[in-house]
């Protein structure tokens, strides 16, 4: 855990580890914590990791993020731990799951698609096809979905 | 429950069973006997893109069973003053009892289905999917082969926004299919369906060379490179006119080969094939009233008479 000290330990907060090196900005912008928020956000890229190689490390101060923010971060993330600090100590350590499906989370990238017309009013689908691979399609047009565009594809 | 969007809403059994279902409805689709199952019954025909066989094919399915259709058009309607499919659906959904749905973008069919509580068939969204004109190819290749089964099956033209190869690939594999694609390079397969089919076992081969196959093939199935889905015209033009099936290239092929076209043609297919034994195409658009009528019945849960008197 050397790493995690890069930063100063945060008293309350969400603390995200082992995420794939150099995805610390995407996390940031899929949970929407990337404009108009106050909350100070600590990021290590780059850092050592005995499992990964190199990861990026986040640490949101004063907001616990639900299941809901982190199960987004399955699209980039799948593999990043989660702990939830209060007074400096680990109150909780979340994982991130991959449902089965996408809504209103991301948006499909197709140019065809019927979810194009932003004044159509039912959510974006998409469907988790495979985890390893990641595979995700629309589940109204059924195109594939490019994982490295995705997170331009954020609601 | 009814709705008919992908072909992965039926399974192989259903399919057999709507087919043999359009079987016994061949005298009414023919409008030699009258059945009118349907009667009482109201089908929203809606078309915002153009049609001929889907739309008059399943208006005529509608009125041999007795039923009545509701045509709506993108032009002449509040589509055209900008309102929501989603808005469009809910009136349909208090006027009719089932809808079959046509539109140019891709999912259209899908959101429709999940913007109502009538039944929906996809009569073709964007370059997707196009299940009720594969229920018909399926029926004519049955009804010339006896079979589904273990078929080499030759597709050729427009793979990539050929929304009834999309749909009849699917189906064939299914049933042991071994198709050969043929298309020029930027007309290929889209990919996500090319991994589907060979995940579903299916034995694919790829090419952009129509001769070799035409010989060992069961049933070719022509598509038109369709003009109006190609998003630059220089595209369209690189490609236009590199297929043309003619009765001299068929002087090899199987006795029984039959082929097909969801038609329109345009130079794909050379009017001299008309005349062979081969040419399938035409009474491929009329098996589209027999199988869009047990279509219908099914997505409007009403059953079928083992028996139809003419």
């Amino acid at each position: 855990m050397t790493e995690m000290r890069r930063v100063t330990a945060i008293c309350n907060g969400t603390a995200i580890d082992h995420i794939p090196s150099g995805h610390a900005l995407q996390v940031l912008k899929m949970l929407r914590l990337d404009v108009g928020r106050s909350n100070p956000i600590s990021m290590v890229m780059n850092a050592p990791s005995g499992k990964m190689g190199r990861k990026d490390v986040l640490k949101i101060e004063d907001r616990e993020l639900n299941q809901e923010e982190l199960d987004r971060l399955a699209l980039i993330a799948p593999k990043a731990s989660v702990a939830i600090i209060r007074n400096y100590h680990v109150a909780e350590k979340r994982t991130i799951e991959l449902g089965s499906e996408l809504i209103n989370i991301v948006r499909c990238s197709f140019s065809n698609c019927i979810t194009k017309n932003s004044r159509e009013p039912l959510p974006h689908k998409l469907k988790i096809i495979s985890a390893e691979p990641m595979e995700i399609r629309c589940s109204y047009c059924g195109k594939n979905q490019d994982i490295n565009e995705i997170v331009d594809f954020i609601i | 429950m009814g709705d008919l969007i992908t072909m992965d809403d039926l399974t192989n059994e259903e399919i057999l069973q709507v087919l043999d279902n359009a079987r016994r409805l061949l005298p009414v689709a023919k409008g030699e006997a009258y059945l009118p199952l349907l009667q009482g019954k109201v089908l929203g025909n809606l078309f915002f893109e153009n049609s001929t066989r889907t739309r008059m094919s399943f208006e005529t399915a509608m009125k041999r069973l007795g039923g009545e259709v509701l045509n709506l058009s993108s032009i002449g309607s509040s589509v055209a003053k900008g309102e929501t499919l989603y808005d469009t659906m809910q009136m349909v959904d208090g006027y009719a009892d089932i809808a079959v749905i046509r539109h140019p973008n891709q999912g259209a069919a899908q959101y429709s289905a999940d913007a109502v509580e009538i039944p929906v068939l996809n009569g073709g969204d964007g370059a997707g999917n196009h299940p009720t004109q594969t229920m018909l190819d399926l029926f004519t290749i049955r009804e010339a082969h006896g079979s589904l089964k273990d078929l080499n099956v030759m597709m050729v033209g427009d793979l990539r926004y050929g929304r009834t190869t999309h749909s009849l690939s699917h189906a064939l594999v299914r049933f042991g299919a071994k198709i050969t694609l043929v298309s020029p390079d930027s007309l290929r397969m889209p990919e996500e369906i090319v991994s589907d089919l060979k995940k579903h076992g299916g034995d694919i081969n790829e090419t952009e060379e129509m001769s070799s196959a035409i010989d060992s093939a069961d049933v070719i199935y022509m598509t038109r490179i369709q003009k109006e889905r190609f998003p630059d015209e220089d595209e369209y033009i690189k490609v236009a006119g590199i297929y043309k099936l003619t009765k001299d290239d068929l002087s090899g092929a199987k006795a029984e080969m039959i082929v097909m076209h969801p038609l329109p043609r345009v130079n794909e297919l050379h009017a001299s094939v008309d005349s062979t034994r081969h040419a399938r195409y035409f009474q491929q658009a009329f098996n589209g009233v027999p199988t869009r009528m047990a279509l219908l019945c099914r997505s409007l849960g009403v059953k079928i008479p083992k028996k139809v008197k003419k």
